[in-house]
């Protein structure tokens, strides 16, 4: 997989922690290696929305990868749950569904982005450094991967 | 059945085929069946309900499935039963996901529900009014069978008629 130049966080200079959440164990690998080429590492995953939000109490993550249509409850919903808790959250849903009614709705219930599936690992990365913000750092060239 | 609710899904499974396998596909065969659809290896069926109802089912031999599963990831990835089934759904997921997209967009309104596999040796039988397309996609790693058995929500159509819409 390509690499690209790592992601920190500003503050502290550590990876960024991802909360991976979706129902299919094969995508949750996929995204995961995508985020260890971006330089992040992975907090915790989740295959429904209620075991996000656990997973999110527990783990504290500095973004959350959210599919939408998943068993027991849909990342929408647990995507406001979250950031109803936890308002500082930064959550990208990841959903093959991109209808713009599903996109509006995410984001007005909390979400900051959205991906569609199929996920280009380019796509993913703008949209990791667009939501981190100043909280988020891209390595120089010669710190890439360090 | 309608071509305009089939055309997203054969856009989409093209599309999203090809991006997956960095290749280009075909369709190798396309039939209408009103008998039961046998699976023809590991099958994940998804059901949609709203102003269209029915369901698609993405089909394909656990060998294929390995091969489109580490094409995806980018890596060869060792063949398990858990593999095969989760390739087959999340294939199902992107294809339907996407389809369902440009469905939506031309103002029909739907939800999609989570993929389940058809593990029956046993068929699905089409009702009375929706007979089943089936398509194969010949792609470099295998052939994906695609089935896909949809009809306009008839209480929502009546509806829209006494609306006058």
């Amino acid at each position: 997989m390509e690499q690209f130049a790592s992601v920190k966080r500003s503050k502290d200079g550590q990876p960024v922690r991802y909360l991976i959440v979706d129902d299919s164990v094969f995508a949750r690998k996929n995204l995961a290696r995508m985020v260890e080429s971006f330089g992040g590492t992975l907090a915790g995953e989740a295959g429904d929305g209620l075991t996000a939000i656990t997973e999110y109490d527990r783990t504290h993550p500095d973004i959350v990868l959210m599919d939408i249509t998943m068993p027991q409850m849909e990342g929408i919903e647990a995507a406001e749950r979250i950031v109803q808790a936890h308002p500082e959250a930064r959550i990208v849903m990841v959903s093959s569904v991109g209808y713009q009614e599903n996109i509006v709705a995410a984001l007005q219930r909390g979400a900051r982005h959205f991906v569609q599936k199929p996920v280009k690992p380019e796509v993913l990365y703008e949209v990791i450094k667009y939501v981190l913000g100043d909280d988020g750092a891209v390595a120089s060239a010669a710190g890439a991967g360090v | 059945m309608k071509m305009e609710l089939i055309q997203p899904f054969i856009n989409s499974a093209d599309a999203v085929l090809a991006q997956g396998l960095q290749c280009t596909t075909a369709i190798g065969s396309l039939s209408m069946e009103e008998e039961a659809y046998r699976r023809k290896g590991v099958a994940a069926m998804v059901w949609v309900t709203g102003d269209i109802e029915g369901r698609i089912i993405i089909d394909l031999d656990p060998e294929t499935a390995v091969r489109v599963a580490g094409k995806m990831a980018g890596a060869d990835l060792p063949e398990s039963e858990l593999l095969v089934k989760e390739t087959a759904c999340e294939l199902a997921n992107q294809i339907i996901g996407n389809a369902i997209t440009a469905l939506n967009d031309q103002g029909f309104h739907f939800r999609v529900h989570p993929p389940v596999m058809h593990e029956s040796a046993e068929g699905i039988k089409s009702s009375e009014d929706t007979e089943a397309l089936v398509m194969c996609f010949e792609t470099p790693v295998g052939s994906v069978f695609m089935n896909i058995a949809l009809r306009y929500n008839r209480r929502r159509n009546a509806d829209a008629v006494a609306a006058g819409r």
